[in-house]
This record gives C-alpha cells, sequence and structure tokens, in this order.
C-alpha cells in the first residue's frame, strides 16, 4: 500500500483491539505524568489495589508547580508543596523514574522528554497535558489525555480511542525576515479558527516544514492543540535524525541503526490520502499579536484591534465586545500602541534554547524598558546551562531580565509566577485565556523575537524592522 | 445502574468557545480531590476579585438553582486537559451539557465520568437557551433512542457513538473492560522491541545540582 499517512502506520502497529463501538485499544510506549494530574490516576490504582503496569515506561517530572526562583528555600505555597511531594512519594510507591524539580535535568515535561532523546519517531506517547501534541514533531504519535485515561495508562499501558480523521496542512513559502514558526502557528489559528483540529489529527506538510528545525516544529505541534486537533504530527526526515543523534538517552548503538532505518519507512506514503486538507502560504505573514482570549483573537503587529461593530455575526460580535473589553483594549486602535507591563519568555511552546537566543538577538545590548517586569524561564534546566555557557543568560540579565530557573510558571501561573489584574504581557506561552497568567491579567502571546523587542520598548513593535544581533558569530556583545 | 435518560431544569451559558481554565481555573488544579470542586466551578465569572458574588453569572441566580442540564455555545471546553473541569460541572450537579461542539480532550473525560455530552445544530441550542431563559424549562434527555424531549412534545434528534451511549447509559468502567485483554496486551510486550525501555543510564549523575 502506498497511499498510507504516519498516523495510520502507527495506528496499525500499536492497535492491540476493538470495542465493537469504534474505539480502538492502542499500547502507550511511553507515559509522562506531571504532579497536577497525576495524583487522581494513583488514588484511582490504590483504590482498586493496582500496580503501575510498566514503571520502565513511565517517567514522572514536577514541572507545573514548581518555583523557578531560589530552589534551595523551602516552597511557600503549600498546596504546591503537597501535590510535589505527593508525586515523590507516588514515583517512590509505584517504582517510576523521577525528575524532581531539584534534579539538573527537570524541566518542562514535553521540553525534557524531547531534549533527552526519549521522544522517538514511530511511538506511541501520552501525558496529562494538553500539548502534548508537542512531541508530534518527531513523528511520535502523542496524546494529552485527561486523569482517569492516565490511571488507565498506568495499569495496562493502553489507551481506548477512536481514530481521528486525517488532516494535511500544507505549510509553503519562505518565512520572512522576523517571522518565526510561532508567528506560522498564530496566523494559521487566525485564519482557520480554535476548531479547525476538532476531531482530526493534523500532519504538518510541505517546504516550509521540510526546512524546519526540530525546535521550530515543536513549536508548530504545541500550538496545534490551540486548533482544536487531537494531536499534530511530521513525519521524520533527516532532520529529525540529526536532531536525534546528539541526545543522551538513545537506545544502544545497534537498536539505534535498525530503529533508524525503520523511521524512514513510517513517513507518511507520497501518496498518502487525507480527509482534509488545508494550505498556507507563509512567504506574506507579519509577526504576529494576540488581541482577544483566545489564541486565534490575533493580529500582525502592524494591524489594529478589531471594531465589534464591522462583524455582521452575532456570537463572533459578542465574542469580539467581550475579549476586548476583559482585554481593556480601544476597537481599532494600533497593536503598536499597546503598552505592556510584563514579559515571560518561557514555556514548552517557545521556552528552548533557539528561542532563547532568538530573543537575545534583539535584546543584547539593549535596556528593559523601566515600565516593564521581564523574565526568561529556561524550558528545562539543561537549556539554562547551555544557555548559560554561551552567555546568554548576561545577554538577559545585562538588559534587566530576571534569569529564573525552569518551569511552566508564568504560562499558567500556578507557582509563584503570575501577573497582578489588570497586567499587560507578552508572553510566548500559548493560551491567552481570561486569567491565565494570573487572576484579571491579560496576555498577548507572540514570538520570543516580538517579546524581546517589546520588552525593551514597553509597547509591541515590529521586529522586522529591528536588527538581529549575531552574539553567537563573533558579533557585537 | 442503567440511566436511559437525563431530565431536569435547563440553565443557558450564553458564550462559545469556553476553555477549561474558564470552568475551573489553574489554582484549584492543586487540590488534591474530586469532591467539592464544584463550588470552583467557573470561579471567575461567579465571584469577583474581592469574592463577592457576580449577579449575571448563573451560579448565583435563583431561578436557574437546581439546575442539571447546561446548554452552552460551540467549542466547549477547549484548552487544558483538567479532568477537574469535569468533575467541577459534576459536583456541582450538572449532568448534561448540550452544545454544537465540544473540545476533544473535554468530551473524552466527560465520557468516563459519565457526564454527557449532546452535539446539537447551533440552531437548536440557540432555541433551547432562548426557552430556558427564565429558568423554567425542562427537558427529557432521552438516551436511549438518542431525542431530546421539550415540554410541549417536540423532540430534538441527536447522535451519540455508540461507545459514548454504552458508557453513559450504563457505566462502563473502562478498566474493567480493558483487563479482559490482557493477553493481546502481554502478547505485545512480547514482541515489542526491548530499546522500548526507557534508559536514563545516559544521564552524568555528577551534573552538579543548580539551586540558584
Amino acid at each position: 500500500m502506498s497511499n498510507r499517512t504516519i498516523v495510520d502506520k502507527i495506528w496499525e502497529a500499536h492497535t492491540l483491539a476493538k470495542d465493537g463501538g469504534g474505539r480502538d485499544l492502542l499500547y502507550v510506549d511511553r507515559h509522562l505524568v506531571h504532579e497536577v494530574t497525576s495524583p487522581m490516576a494513583f488514588e484511582e490504582l490504590r483504590a482498586r489495589g493496582l500496580r503501575v503496569r510498566r514503571p520502565d515506561l513511565t517517567v514522572a517530572v514536577m514541572d507545573h508547580n514548581v518555583p523557578t526562583g531560589d530552589r534551595s528555600l523551602p516552597i511557600a505555597d503549600e498546596l504546591c508543596a503537597n501535590q510535589l511531594a505527593a508525586l515523590k512519594g507516588n514515583a517512590t510507591e509505584f517504582g517510576l523514574s523521577l525528575f524532581d524539580y531539584t534534579s539538573p535535568y527537570q524541566g518542562i515535561s514535553h521540553v525534557i522528554f524531547t531534549e533527552l532523546g526519549l521522544t522517538l519517531p514511530g511511538m506511541t506517547l501520552t501525558c496529562g497535558d494538553s500539548h502534548t501534541a508537542t512531541h508530534g514533531a518527531f513523528g511520535a504519535l502523542a496524546f494529552g489525555i485527561g486523569t482517569s485515561e492516565v490511571a488507565h495508562v498506568l495499569a495496562t499501558q493502553t489507551l481506548w480511542i477512536k481514530k481521528p480523521k486525517s488532516m494535511e496542512m500544507v505549510v509553503n513559502g519562505k518565512m520572512p525576515y522576523g517571522v518565526t514558526a510561532k508567528d506560522v502557528a498564530l496566523a494559521l489559528l487566525g485564519r482557520f479558527g480554535v476548531n479547525v483540529g476538532f476531531e482530526h489529527i493534523m500532519e504538518y506538510r510541505g517546504a516550509t516544514i521540510n526546512r524546519m528545525s526540530m525546535d521550530e516544529r515543536m513549536t508548530l505541534c504545541n500550538m496545534s492543540v490551540e486548533g482544536g486537533a487531537r494531536t499534530a504530527i511530521v513525519s521524520p526526515d533527516e532532520t529529525t535524525l540529526e536532531y536525534l543523534k546528539k541526545r543522551p538517552c538513545l537506545p544502544k548503538a545497534e537498536a539505534w541503526e535498525e530503529m533508524a532505518s525503520s523511521w524512514r519507512k513510517i513517513a507518511s506514503d507520497p501518496g498518502a490520502e487525507f480527509d482534509r486538507s488545508l494550505q498556507m502560504d507563509v512567504a506574506n505573514i507579519e509577526p504576529q499579536v494576540t488581541w482577544g482570549t483566545n489564541p486565534s483573537m490575533v493580529s500582525g503587529v502592524t494591524g489594529t484591534v478589531p471594531d465589534p461593530r464591522e462583524l455582521k455575526d452575532d456570537t463572533q460580535r459578542h465574542a469580539v465586545e467581550r475579549a476586548i473589553r476583559y482585554m481593556g483594549l480601544r476597537p481599532g486602535m494600533k497593536i503598536e500602541d499597546i503598552t505592556i507591563d510584563r514579559v515571560f519568555i518561557g514555556s514548552c511552546t517557545n521556552g528552548r534554547l533557539s528561542d532563547l537566543m532568538e530573543a537575545a538577538k534583539v535584546v543584547a545590548g539593549k535596556k528593559v524598558n523601566r515600565k516593564v517586569r521581564a523574565m526568561v524561564v529556561p524550558g528545562s534546566q539543561v537549556i539554562k546551562r547551555e544557555a548559560e555557557k554561551l552567555g546568554l543568560h548576561q545577554v538577559f540579565l545585562d538588559a534587566g531580565f530576571e534569569w529564573r530557573n525552569s518551569g511552566c510558571s508564568l504560562c499558567l501561573g500556578m507557582n509563584e509566577d503570575k501577573l497582578l489584574p489588570g497586567e499587560r504581557s507578552a508572553s510566548t506561552s500559548n493560551r491567552n485565556f481570561e486569567d491565565r497568567q494570573g487572576p484579571g491579567g491579560r496576555t498577548h502571546l507572540v514570538s520570543p523575537l516580538m517579546a524581546g523587542a517589546a520588552a525593551i520598548e514597553g509597547h509591541f513593535v515590529d521586529v522586522r524592522e529591528w536588527d538581529q544581533v549575531d552574539i553567537f558569530l563573533g558579533g557585537q556583545v | 445502574m442503567e440511566r436511559t435518560y437525563v431530565d431536569g431544569k435547563v440553565v443557558p451559558l450564553m458564550a462559545s468557545d469556553v476553555d477549561t481554565d474558564q470552568i475551573i481555573p489553574a489554582e484549584f488544579l492543586k487540590l488534591i480531590t474530586k469532591k467539592g470542586l464544584g463550588r470552583y466551578l467557573f470561579y471567575r465569572w461567579r465571584y469577583d476579585e474581592k469574592g463577592r458574588p457576580r449577579s449575571e453569572c448563573f451560579a448565583n441566580d435563583e431561578r436557574f438553582r437546581g439546575a442539571t442540564i447546561l446548554v452552552t455555545g460551540s467549542n466547549f471546553g477547549i484548552g487544558s486537559s483538567r479532568e477537574n473541569a469535569v468533575w467541577a460541572l459534576l459536583d456541582y450537579g450538572i449532568e448534561a451539557v448540550i452544545a454544537p461542539s465540544f473540545g476533544d480532550i473535554f468530551y473524552s473525560n466527560a465520557t468516563k465520568n459519565y457526564l454527557v455530552c449532546i452535539r446539537l445544530p447551533e440552531r437548536s441550542v440557540q432555541t433551547l437557551q432562548e426557552r430556558a431563559a427564565d429558568g423554567d424549562l425542562r427537558i427529557k434527555i432521552d438516551l436511549a433512542n438518542q431525542k431530546i424531549v421539550l415540554p410541549d412534545g417536540a423532540t430534538m434528534e441527536f447522535a451519540m457513538e455508540p461507545h459514548v451511549r454504552e458508557k453513559v447509559i450504563r457505566r462502563v468502567d473502562d478498566l474493567d473492560l480493558t483487563m479482559a485483554f490482557e493477553d493481546r496486551i502481554s502478547g505485545f510486550e512480547r514482541t515489542m522491541s526491548p530499546s522500548t525501555v526507557i534508559d536514563l543510564s545516559g544521564l552524568d549523575p555528577r551534573t552538579r545540582q543548580d539551586k540558584r
């Protein structure tokens, strides 16, 4: 057969049974658990007297709640401390490997799993977190799941799931200077909406995707869940293999050769057929800034906040009115006139080394606007150390940024990193929902480049007009 | 215990794209419990910054007290995978949600907890919302025959996947179901490449601890 998608191939290889009601039972090769969505799952196991079936396929990570400040101090928030202690207790009781918040390899689960080489093409993977779609960048079939399913995977290493429909998102065109994978993701959501991917798995294809680095592909797959996709995937290619070769937790050399050759075969066939096909050309997109309260409420940086009066559809008009009111914006105001109080560079969307390097290029040698509090939260402690080796921390610190320890942090404000009511952020994270970064907080999603430039100016600016300082090839630093 | 229908008072929620962060904010995910989450349902819409009830929220409106069926706009439950959103709705007393569409993970979580989610066309949802505006609409959701019965006898048909219908009617537990496939699972594991096992031995144990 020569018309199968990568999802078809992985699905078939992992299907154990059918329930007669439309669902398949898939084997789960690897499972990530974190402190927030797992406690009730372990509780369920205890209540039923069950063990974790495959502790050797399961890893526990502390990421959502962890403090990003001084980790030698006790955790101030008692509820966070309890949840972290519960994960540690469960990892010990059930025999799981744990990346404790003091581990030198700790970080956001999706960031560390991929950077350590634990996400491999052709695998099935689950985690009790919607941004699990990130792992799809490697050609793995990765699902964000709820707590009941976490319990189910822990106990049986399987997942009941109806096979979603297939969708190809063909991305073509050269990304202009100043435009990043984050802008592609936001522009795509702006064009197709928050339900474009409902009940589908989105496979990214096309010349632009082929040229993208693994970090860029991860950003894109990560944001696909904001378009409602069940998950996203990119067929593995030489870029994938090159990236993986350098990772510390790969299978032994003999197995590697065998696996690498099998990965080449699991890519979607040239004639693969999809239930739905969408196209996007990125040659003319601008750096993007969200103005509303979901990621599809977005504009190019030279654009304006929409005027609800111009919208004919009632539902749409009410949604825009409500969003603008919450965000404290005026209809028709220029995006570049929006001033900000906070900048957050980090998250599983944009907390990788390349993201930090991008931001540093526009920050180097400048000072953060005196009205702005800006922070960098690396996606992992490994990234933090690598950045420090390159001197990036000094670039940020000299500019007036805070340089913190890794975790989910201000992306969802579960730890001490929060917006105060009314505060407005330029954030490289993935969700601008009401109250997401703290009660009453107002979030504008942007790329690391745009966040860096906004930190300096105190409002959004068109980063295409900025020089990017080449600090890594004997540049101006 | 079979449940072939849900009947009760309807509460309209006039919003679309309601994300799970709104259904239950992240700070309440720190609670290690399913019980009692109902008091945090739609917390930010329900209470102001000082914790005072907002009168515009249905949860503070006497007319909708005791409602068990929530009728809302498209894309309900998008965003975060938090199952706490489902637990909070159930704990509050909601037994069924009717909307044109649902976030995929929310829908799956709802099914696992036997919260009934029904997809109806936009127009039917609007009809229900209009008729429920004063808190005096009671409907019957007939799960066995996949139709909603209004007080005047009018009906609205809906589609539901067979496995979802089975679950919400008979409360079939997935773990029990899966145990019957133990042979298939262990069979698969016998043929699985040993390199699937996670090997963390490549990590340097001497790497210094970061304690800044």
